[in-house]
């Protein structure tokens, strides 16, 4: 029997085995440390995603790859490394195109699901937006570029049954991405084919033909948290505010879908109350075109796609106190922003001249000087205007949006529910 | 045949992967895909396992590049001395653009990081032999006797060592002579813990930049059980500006030699490699002639030195175009024939390295430095420099000065006494240890270059690179720079590093741009220092390090280089830039 020895998790005293590795002894001691690539029966591990950091006997290093030794001091739960964690998993969201809501692995990502441990609103990272192609090439799989988070783990665990590998990391840097050997891949049983989508902590490992198979829309995985206690959940609030005054609300959809307005509206018999306490001026709700007063908020959903909307989110920020980026295109270009790792001809020539319903011969790509002039790219809110708070989501859900505002515009205390915070 | 490896050990073929896509890559210009495919069935691995080698490092290509191939140096002090314009010169020459080949296939036109031969800007490499202090005239030489058939070798520059100074009174140690075997002849006579122990009276400390006590490092290897056991040393020489294992190499290449053996007799190794960066090949016939001659000598081999029993011969191994491969771990990687990326702390190379047997792995310097203390004693090393940092340093000067070239200093000099024997030419800030070191003020430059104070950032500790800019160099060019080099050196297996570098870069270039605002200063730095506590090898904790300092001793210079109109509300927008595309749409 392995020699025992005695470490301090966040001040916990705990007696393990020599040796094991701290991740494995923090999981078994129901004590949470985010993770990514750690992988349970991966040897040695693979150290590679860095969302694990945590100060080892006062100096920061990842969980993952210590090995618990004689009065091993860990802090887990500081407010920097909490920060850090979270910007790792900001970082693989900036670096990556990550659109949740279409991605056949939303609601059993691990990504995904880090991001709402984390209690991730908006990435602090501006995004990237590399392009990347999707590889159809393989017979059994679809490698989706786009997601892949570089976590080592297909490349390490997936092999054939002579012990070569399927996946291997191509180039270096910014430019590395996840081949894959379409010969090897062939030669995998289903069952390896189908562990290989199952490691992936990512949408980025997808198998035809079945991981379409069930329902996406209608999931919601991940109801509780897996922390008991989150750092950042918000109590309950205790008394209501007192409301004297009528607050004036401002809304607009830029580069968006209305989603995030249809969503605004999902409360229901909610809305009567929110009528009573404030006013709309300028928004698509009230069709009044110009500004009437100075706004307390401004509700901002989509991004900025064409000149139009940089003028119209500057006037925002003119007359209104507050400016709220509502919803994934607000917050950093969202679905519109898809089309910014590709050329603006090629997206125009999609779009107006070869699509499927156009009549041949007969489109043009629109310009007139009275129409607002496309953008190089999609950008986000906060690169055009100071934005002072975000709201996640496509589309945030209902009850965020107001509890925000709500609190916003009367210092009312909310919770969110686990269950409200979600992307997709 | 006593000058050929002695078959002490046999590596796994795997190990000769590097070696046979450089074969590959200089036969026919590029890797071909057949190659991949014999490669792949030769080792036992998938054809994508070698694509991801090939892919990693910069000198194997997967296209052609021409029968003469050229890198060009675009390292700063190479930007600064004029390298923008020698690869216009080259583009018009060859009629290559600048990353492809000309048509007819001749010639192929790249860039490449700092060469090593930054007193010698600006420079190149053609089919890896050296260019050095290029112009217009030269390159138009160059390329018209290239055309008429000369063959390159002929035609190439031997690099000067350009040793401008060492300490006053024969105090050289690094220069000093060496008779063969003699440092090896003492350290027998001292026994391995003899020598173990001198290493420890004479603090010496890596010179590879982490300068962790060697005799530490030596004594973990030597207590471990498993064998056979292997010393290498790292000559990869990557940091910008650092030319000094260059020198090193051609002006006393048996000391190094001699260290190896040395550290093999301690520690009880079999045997030794060289990871030669692939930048200086040029350098492989005299590396390879001194070991023949000490093969010839019986210093290498069976029985070295006569020492019964003690059986170790050393194989250079040629790394091919990647910074990360300096990081100890990486290295070992890349020996093993793989990728470079660098290991986790799971296991330290003295348990666990090449081929998972305890290894030492130490720079050049430090090989070259062992010999010497042993041939000279550690009374009389302890003499040299100071208190407590004792011996002598090797800085290679560079950049803005008239005596640009290495320089032995004992330990103790101020960077303001290395300034004036260098004669610098109004200088501003100095970039001590290369782009991952440290960047002073020239109101600094009281400060000592020695080992001691470093918490306290009164003296500065100097890695070999010493790169010296005048006040009318753009700060924000030169970081950008770097950033650019580390994101492109980053070997992208973490995602600090992999992420961070490219955001840290688009950043700079916001102000660059002057696009930039107060917040984005302090985004920068903490930014950087998420980089810093979570990178996984000293690439990307380190890459950061320049910025975060330089934001703070250059306040008004970043002040300078803000939107100024910016009213905490809306940001500086380019409209016309921003519609340009959509505009030469319609025309
Ligand atoms: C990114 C990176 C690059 C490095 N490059 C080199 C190098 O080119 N040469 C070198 O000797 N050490 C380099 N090092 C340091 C090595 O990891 C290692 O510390 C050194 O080889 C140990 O030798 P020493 O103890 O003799 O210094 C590098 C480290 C890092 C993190
Ligand atoms: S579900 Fe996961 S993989 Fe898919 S887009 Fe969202 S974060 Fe990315
Ligand atoms: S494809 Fe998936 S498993 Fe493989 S490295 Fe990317 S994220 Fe990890
Ligand atoms: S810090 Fe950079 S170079 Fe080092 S392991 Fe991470 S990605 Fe690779
Ligand atoms: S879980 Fe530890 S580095 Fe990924």
């Amino acid at each position: 029997m392995a020699k025992m020895v005695n470490l301090q998790i966040d001040g916990k005293h705990i007696q393990a085995e020599e040796g094991k590795n701290l991740m494995l002894v923090a999981r078994e001691n129901g004590i949470f440390i985010p993770s990514l690539c750690y992988y349970e029966h991966i040897e040695p591990p693979l150290g590679s995603c860095r969302v694990c950091t945590c100060k080892l006997n006062g100096k920061a290093g990842p969980a993952c790859t210590e090995k618990v030794a004689e009065g091993l001091v860990v802090e887990v739960n500081t407010p920097e490394l909490n920060d850090s964690r979270k910007a790792l998993v900001e970082m693989m969201f900036a670096e990556g195109n990550h659109i949740c809501p279409a991605c056949e692995k939303s609601g059993l990502c691990d990504l995904q699901h880090m991001g709402y441990e984390l209690g991730i609103s908006a990435t602090r990272f501006p995004h990237l937006f590399k392009d990347r192609v999707i590889d159809y090439n393989p017979s059994r799989i679809v490698m989706e570029h786009n997601r892949c988070i570089k976590c080592l783990r297909c490349v390490v665990d997936v092999k054939s049954k002579e012990g070569k590998r399927v996946f291997n990391y191509i180039n270096r840097g910014n430019e590395t991405y996840v081949g894959v050997d379409y010969a090897e891949e062939a030669k995998l049983t289903d069952e390896e084919i189908l562990n290989a989508m199952h490691i992936c902590p990512t949408g980025a490992i997808i198998v035809r033909g079945v991981s379409q198979s069930e329902p996406f829309g209608e999931r919601k995985y991940d109801q509780e948290s897996v922390q008991k206690h989150r750092p950042h959940a918000k109590q309950p609030a205790a008394q209501r505010p007192l409301v004297n005054e009528k607050k004036v609300v401002a809304t607009v959809s830029l580069a968006g879908c209305f989603g995030c307005h249809m969503s605004l509206l999902d409360i229901d018999t909610d809305l009567l109350d929110v009528i009573e306490l404030v006013s709309f001026d300028k928004s698509p709700l009230t069709d009044i075109k110009k500004f009437t007063n100075r706004c307390h908020i401004g509700l901002i959903e989509g991004g900025c796609c064409n000149s139009e909307n940089i003028e119209t989110l500057r006037l925002f920020r003119e007359h209104c106190d507050i400016l709220v980026a509502m919803g994934e295109c607000a917050v950093w270009g969202g679905l519109p922003a898809m089309r910014n790792a590709i050329p603006l001809s090629e997206c125009l020539e999609e779009a107006y001249l070869n699509c499927v319903t156009n009549e041949p011969s007969s489109t043009i790509v629109p310009y007139h000087e009275d129409l607002p002039k496309i953008l190089d790219k999609v950008y986000a809110c906060n690169e055009i205007v100071k934005i002072d708070y975000y709201i996640p989501g496509c589309p945030p859900d209902a009850n965020h949006i107001w509890k925000v505002v709500k609190n916003l515009l009367w210092g009312e205390e909310y919770s969110i529910l686990y269950s409200e915070f979600k992307y997709d | 045949m006593a000058e050929t490896i002695q078959t002490i050990f046999t590596e796994p073929a795997h190990t000769q992967m590097m070696n046979r896509l450089w074969d590959l890559q200089l036969l026919n210009g590029y890797i071909r895909d057949e190659d991949i495919t014999q490669l792949a069935s030769l080792f036992g691995l998938s054809e994508i396992e070698v694509e991801g080698v090939v892919s990693f490092y910069h000198f194997f290509h997967r296209q052609p590049t021409g029968k003469y191939t050229i890198y060009v140096n675009n390292s700063i002090v190479a930007d600064h001395k004029g390298c923008q314009r020698i690869i216009e010169t080259f583009e018009r020459e060859t009629g290559a653009r600048l990353g492809s080949v000309d048509r007819s296939g001749m010639f192929g036109l790249f860039e490449t990081p700092c060469i090593g031969l930054s007193d010698q800007e600006p420079s190149a490499l053609i089919n890896f032999y050296p260019f050095t202090q290029l112009n217009a005239m030269k390159v138009k030489d160059i390329v018209g006797r290239l055309k008429a058939g000369v063959d390159v070798a002929d035609i190439c520059d031997q690099p000067q060592d350009n040793i401008r100074f060492t300490p006053a009174d024969n105090k050289t140690l690094f220069f000093r002579h060496l008779e063969a075997g003699a440092s090896i002849t003492k350290a027998q006579a001292l026994s391995p813990d003899g020598v173990i122990d001198a290493l420890k009276i004479s603090e010496l400390a890596g010179r590879g930049g982490a300068y962790f006590p060697t005799w530490k490092k030596w004594q973990a290897a030597k207590e471990q059980g498993a064998s056979p056991k292997f010393v290498v040393c790292n000559a990869d020489e990557g940091e910008p500006g650092t030319f000094k294992d260059r020198v090193l190499m051609n002006a006393c290449p048996h000391s190094l030699i001699e260290g190896m053996i040395i550290c093999a007799y301690t520690i009880g190794a079999s045997m030794g490699f060289i990871y030669l960066r692939g930048k200086y090949r040029w350098l492989l016939p005299r590396l390879e002639a001194t070991l023949a001659d000490y093969r010839k000598m019986g210093l290498l081999g069976k029985n070295c030195n006569r020492i019964e029993g003690f059986d170790f011969d050393i194989r250079i191994q040629m790394g091919a175009g990647s910074y990360v491969c300096g990081e100890e771990t990486a290295l070992l990687e890349s020996l093993e024939g793989k990728r470079g990326e660098p290991r986790t702390k799971w296991f330290f190379p003295v348990e666990k390295g090449y081929l998972q047997l305890p290894t030492v792995v130490n720079n050049v310097e430090t090989f070259c430095a062992v010999a010497q203390i042993l041939d000279i004693g550690t009374d009389a090393y302890l003499k040299l420099g100071i208190p407590g940092s004792a011996g002598t340093k090797l800085i290679s000067v560079s950049g803005d000065c008239k005596l640009p070239g290495l320089y032995e200093i004992e330990w103790g000099m101020t960077v303001a006494e290395l300034l004036e024997l260098c004669e610098a030419e109004n200088p501003y800030y100095i970039q001590v240890s290369g782009p991952s070191g440290e960047c002073i003020s020239i109101k600094e430059k009281f400060r000592r270059i020695s080992m001691l104070d470093l918490l306290a950032r009164k003296d500065i500790r100097c890695g070999g690179s010493f790169m010296v800019f005048n006040k009318d160099r753009d700060l924000v060019k030169v970081l950008l720079n770097f950033a650019a080099f580390f994101k492109q050196e980053s070997c992208g297996i973490c995602t600090p590093c992999r992420a961070g570098n490219f955001i840290i870069q688009r950043k700079l270039e916001r102000l660059d741009n002057g696009l930039a605002i107060e917040e984005d200063l302090k985004e920068l730095k903490t930014w950087g220092e998420i980089m810093k506590t979570t990178s996984r090898c000293g690439l990307g904790k380190t890459a950061t390090n320049s910025l975060i300092l330089a934001m703070d001793k250059f306040r008004d210079y970043f002040g300078e280089k803000l939107d100024k109109s910016y009213n905490g509300q809306s940001m500086k927008f380019d409209m016309e830039a921003a519609t340009r595309e959509y505009e030469t749409y319609k025309k």
